[in-house]
This record gives C-alpha cells, structure tokens and sequence, in this order.
C-alpha cells in the first residue's frame, strides 16, 4: 500500500521554492532514510507530508490523503518530531509528555511507555528549560511516539543524542517499522542508516532522488 | 474528548505555566501599577479629576496590561515551535481559542482585582454598595472580551515577524467600543446610576459574545496559517 | 490588450471630466451656504470622501469574503480587497483632515467629540492596522489577511453603534448641534453632493482597477520568476 505519493510537488518558503518537483514513493512499512546536503528540502519534504506547509503545485497524496484538498485528516494518524522540541519552557518533563499525550488523545500509559523507552524517567520532575540538549531531543521523540501513528516523519532525529539515545531511538524505528508503520527520516550520520536497513532518498536542490542501489536489490 | 475538556486541557497548561513562570503576576501587574501612578502624575491631582476620570484610566490600564499578557500567551507556543504541534495535535481550533482566552480571562481578572485597589487608595474612588455586582459583572464581561480580542490577533500575527509591534495597533482600536461602554458602564455605577450603568453593560456583554463566537469561529483557519 | 488600454483610457478621462465638472460647480456654481458662507463647500469633497470610505471597506470585506469561499477563490479578490482598503484608508484621513479644516470656522475647533468623526478615526486607524498587516507579507499570507479584513468590518457597526450612544449622551447642549449642518436647500448644492458622490465613485473604481492590474502583473511577474527559481535550484532549463 501505498503512504506517501508525491508528484512534481512544489513548495514554497516565501517565494523561493524550497521543493522545486520533488517525486517521492513510499509504502507501507518502510524505513525511508532522506539525505542530502543543507538546504536542500529535506525538512520542507516532511513539513509537507505532515500538512504543515501548503503545497503550491504537482500533487501530494499522503496515507490516502489528497493534500491540495485536505491538510487536516491524516494529521491524526501521523507523528512528528522537528528541529523544535515542540515542548514548554516552564513545564516538566512528565508534564510535557502528559500534554503531549492528551492533546493528541493518546493515553497516559503510551506517554509513560514512551518516557521510559527513552530513558527519561529519571528527568520526570525537570523543566524543558532545565534539559540538555540531548535531553530535549529525547523528551521531543518521545513526545512523538507516544501517539499511535501510522506514518512517523522525524527531522534529524539522531542530531544531538548520545550514543545510547540514538540506539534506543532505532530500536524504537524498527520496531515501528515490524508493526507496519511507515518512517521517513532525514539524517546526516550514514552509518545509522545501514544498521536500520533504510532505504536511502538523495534530497537535493529540491528534488528527491530515490537510491538506485536499493531501487536494483528490491 | 469533547470541546468543553479540550479548552480545560489548555487552559490547564497556560495557566500552569503562568504559575510556574510568573510572568503576568511578576511583570505585568507591577507594569499596571506603575501606569495608574503615571496617569496621577500626568493629571492635576489637585482638581479632584481622577475619580472622575478613574474609570477610563482603568480600562486603558487593564488594556495595556492585557495586551502583554496576550503576547506572552503566545510567545510560549512559539519558543519551541508549540504552536506546530498544536496544530498536529487534531484539537479544534475553537477548543484551543476557548482555552487559551479562559487562561488570560483569569490572569487578567486577578490583575483587575488588585488594580482596582489601587484604583480605590490612589484615586479615592468609592463604588456604592448596590453597585458592586453590576459593576463585578461588567468587568468579567469586559474582560471576556478583551481576551477573546487579544487571543484572535495573537494567533494572527503567530506567524509573522514584528509581530510585537503590529499587536498593539489591531489590537486597541477593536477594543475601542469595549472601552467605551465599559469606562461609562463604571462611571455610571458610581454615580449610582444603576439602570444607566447596565445599559452600558448589556452592551458591554454583546460585544462580549460576538468577540467569543468571531474567535470560535476564526481561530482554526488563523492558527492553519500560523 | 489594446481594447482593454483604450478602455482604461476612456475610464480615466471619464474620471477627470467628473472630477473637474466637480471643482467647477463645488467653487463657482453652487451658492455659498447661507450660515456658513463658502466653508460649506468642503462638504463637497468631504461627505464624498466619507461615502467612499464606508463603501471602499465594505468592498474589502466582500471581496475577502469572495476569497475565502472556495468555488470563487480567486487571488483578483485578494488584490481587490487590498487596493480598495488602501483607497478607504485615504479617504478616511481626507474626511478627518477637511472634516478638521470645516469644523475650525463653524465648531470653532479643529476637533468636536462628534459622533460621525470619531466613528472615521477609529476606523482609519483600524484599517491601518489592517494594511500594516498585509504589508508584511507571509507563505500564506492571503486567507489571513481576508479574515482579518472580515472581522475588521464586524467591529465597524460596533464602533459606529457605541461612539454614536457615546456622544448622543454626552453632547447635548454643546458647541455641536442639528443647526450647525449644512442645509440642503438649493438645487444646484444637492447636485453638486451627488456629482461629488459620483465622481468619488468613479475616482474609487478607477483607482482599484489600476491598482488591481498592477498586483496582478505582480503576482504574474513572481510565477515567472518561481519558474526561473526552480529552474535555477534543481539545474532543469524550465
């Protein structure tokens, strides 16, 4: 089945079109790594498929989804996780992920659940404010797993974390991927992406070039 | 979860954050007091002016204040990019106004409560005792409306830069009517003119519920292009 | 392309003779007014004026509601509303500014409480807030900029209802009153209203289609160069 369905899509920031006909296939259960160098639309790419930018030409159809028509439907079945925490300032840890929870209407458990697999437990009672970078990351990705989605978009999720952060957060992408979630993901660190078993999508100038070696051995 | 626990869950965490971070109650109060002392310094003191004028000087003041408190309403759901995650979130945009605006409604009664003092002591302003609900209801109202105002032009500038400067100016002249009818809604009260003082109310309270259904109906489609 | 030029062309000239049939019979054809002598002549450019303005922001709201709804969706709206509240935001300031320059020999003051000129003061400074808005731009600045102008026009009842109540209240037996406006007696003063009305209108309309065909040789100038763009970033002659 097919999740994500791009066609010379375009997008802009502004008036300069940071997707400029980007083509992208992704299907259902897939770990889509998206590489590229800066500036060349990776994190424009996934603020589309996540409905947060407007698509201004070509078509976009994500988890069944026309996103010229429809920005707002898939929105509950997808997760997010960008360069911002998306978290509180003066909110702690537990409570950030408890508001995260609730506003998505995941259950406190799967916040818990989610806390706990990103070593967070210890950190319940700190203040976002009061958090280490990696610390932010952690509490973010967490934020985004807690809900049940079927399409995971992370931005750079690896950048910041130690190493024992970005072995817990590729447990936590195979085991989506095992349950039949879909995951893009655009990452600078190679090597991450070969014990994953992604399959790799070149971003670059804006457009996506989808990996001709993983293209030959399907 | 219906509309009604989805505003609570808001309201719940702006004001958590406000007791935790105490920026309203640290800044803004004190920002109110020192601009009723300013308005007795830049009035004649010595004419008895000031109760008369008292309370135009409160309504602009609860203004003022208000709108600080309405950019830092916001500026907690941009430090990190919350206001992307709100709208992931799949939360109506009406639960999210609703929320939002209860939240600065109860910061700003809190501040009007202790401007009002201020308001008796510095002023020498004396509300009949008759007066007093009309007068409580009319602020609450007043109030209401303020927030839901300042809520709806918030999350319209969210997005856009120097939005800390374009605020203020969609902001008062919309809130001029508001502060019209309220200021003589008060002024008449004083002078225990009660049916007088609530015929400013009641227009007060219309202002009140078409600011709440325009930022019902507005906030959703605003926060999209947030 | 040449009919739509000698279109805009006959428009224009059309505009100018109203405008000058104006000046014409607002300084020599119509009588002085018989209280306020020839100050009464402002009124032939200022109640335009004022006219203009309340029809300029009810344009912008219909045109930003015609944006907004779907099937008429359509950026012309968008440059309509915004070339007609640049037009009322001019108006609104000539009203105040010769309501100003008439009510200092009449009033005997520049400025009177008045209902009808406070009402324009508070709407000129709300339309500005509404264009300092849409000059900053944005990704996807146009459905906010409607819905701004929409909720701008709701508040325009209200502040004309509560400022009218204000001053009806508070006025009375003041420097203002009923006698002070000017009296309509004569036939060549009303015509002169109505020319003035009229020539405004079309002064308005004409103004907003230049305006319109500017933005949109914009709008159309910017595909070209997101063409040029996408050419330039992924390295595809377009």
């Amino acid at each position: 089945m097919s999740v994500v369905r791009l066609r010379n899509a375009v997008c802009l920031l502004g008036r300069f079109p940071a997707l400029a006909g980007a083509d992208l296939d992704v299907r259902a259960g897939e770990i889509v790594w998206l590489s590229g160098p800066n500036g060349a639309g990776k994190t424009t790419l996934l603020k589309l498929l996540a409905g947060l930018l407007q698509l201004h030409r070509g078509t976009a159809t994500v988890l069944g989804i026309d996103l010229a028509i429809d920005r707002h439907t898939h929105r509950s079945s997808l997760a997010f996780a960008g360069h911002d925490t998306f978290a509180y300032d003066d909110l702690s840890v537990s409570e950030n992920l408890g508001f995260a929870a609730r506003a998505v209407g995941a259950s406190q458990d799967a916040a818990a659940n989610a806390a706990t697999h990103f070593g967070l437990d210890d950190l319940a009672a700190v203040t976002h404010a009061n958090l280490s970078a990696g610390q932010r990351k952690r509490l973010a990705l967490a934020m985004a797993f807690a809900r049940d989605a079927d399409l995971i978009l992370l931005d750079e999720p690896h950048a910041g974390l130690d190493l024992s952060g970005r072995e817990l957060l590729d447990a936590e992408l195979v085991r989506a991927a095992t349950a039949g979630r879909t995951v893009i993901y655009s990452s600078h660190e190679t090597d991450r992406a070969v014990g994953l078993n992604a399959r790799t999508v070149r971003i670059v100038g804006g457009l996506a070039f989808q990996d001709a070696l993983a293209e030959q051995s399907e | 979860m219906s509309l009604a626990s989805d505003a609570v869950l808001i309201a719940k965490k702006d004001m958590r954050i406000e007791m935790r971070s105490r920026i309203v109650f640290a800044q803004v109060l004190p920002f109110g007091g020192i601009v009723l002392l300013l308005f007795a310094f830049a009035l004649d003191t010595d004419r008895g002016v000031l109760p008369i004028v008292a309370p135009g000087l409160f309504w602009v003041t609860v203004t003022l204040s208000a709108l600080l408190a309405v950019s830092r309403s916001f500026a907690i759901e941009a430090e990190h990019g919350a206001l992307y995650a709100l709208r992931l979130s799949g939360l109506d945009g009406a639960a999210i106004f609703l929320g939002k605006a209860a939240a600065i409604v109860l910061q700003l009664l809190v501040l009007e409560v202790v401007l009002a003092t201020g308001v008796f002591v510095l002023y020498d302003v004396h509300v009949p005792g008759e007066a007093v609900l009309a007068v409580a209801s009319v602020a609450v109202a007043a109030t209401v409306a303020i927030a839901a105002i300042g809520t709806v032009y918030g999350v319209l500038v969210a997005g856009i830069r120097a939005r800390e400067t374009l605020v203020p100016l969609l902001v008062l002249p919309a809130v001029t009517p508001l502060l019209l009818a309220a200021s003589r809604s008060f002024e008449y009260a004083i002078d225990n003119d009660l049916s007088t003082s609530l015929r400013w109310g009641s227009l007060v309270g219309v202002i009140a519920s078409v600011c709440v259904m325009v930022g019902v109906v507005a906030f959703g489609p605003l926060l999209e292009e947030s | 392309m040449i009919a739509s030029w000698l279109w805009r062309r006959w428009f224009g000239i059309l505009t100018l003779k109203a405008l000058v049939a104006l000046a014409v019979f607002g300084l020599v054809v119509a009588p002085p007014d018989s209280e306020q002598g020839d100050a009464a002549r402002l009124l032939y450019v200022h109640v335009p004026a004022a006219w203009i303005a309340y029809l300029a922001f009810f344009v912008t709201a219909l045109a930003s509601a015609l944006y907004l709804w779907p099937r008429t969706r359509n950026d012309s709206w968008d440059h309509l509303a915004g070339a007609s509240a640049e037009f009322g935001v001019l108006c609104t300031g000539l009203t105040l500014f010769l309501g100003s320059v008439w009510g200092k020999p009449i009033w005997g003051t520049w400025w009177q409480w008045e209902a009808r000129l406070t009402t324009t003061a508070v709407l000129l400074f709300l339309y500005l807030g509404y264009l300092a808005l849409r000059r900053l731009g944005g990704v996807s600045s146009q459905r906010r900029n409607a819905i701004a102008a929409l909720i701008a026009f709701i508040d325009v009842p209200i502040v004309h209802f509560s400022v009218s109540w204000w001053t009806s209240l508070h006025q009375q037996g003041s420097v203002f009153n009923d006698k002070m406006d000017v009296t309509i007696n004569d036939g060549r003063m009303a015509f002169t209203l109505w020319l003035g009305a009229g020539a405004f209108t079309l002064l308005f309309a004409w103004c907003c289609l230049g305006r319109m065909r500017l933005l949109g040789i914009e709008s159309k100038n910017s595909e070209l160069e997101l063409e040029a763009a996408i050419a330039q970033r992924t390295g595809v002659p377009s």
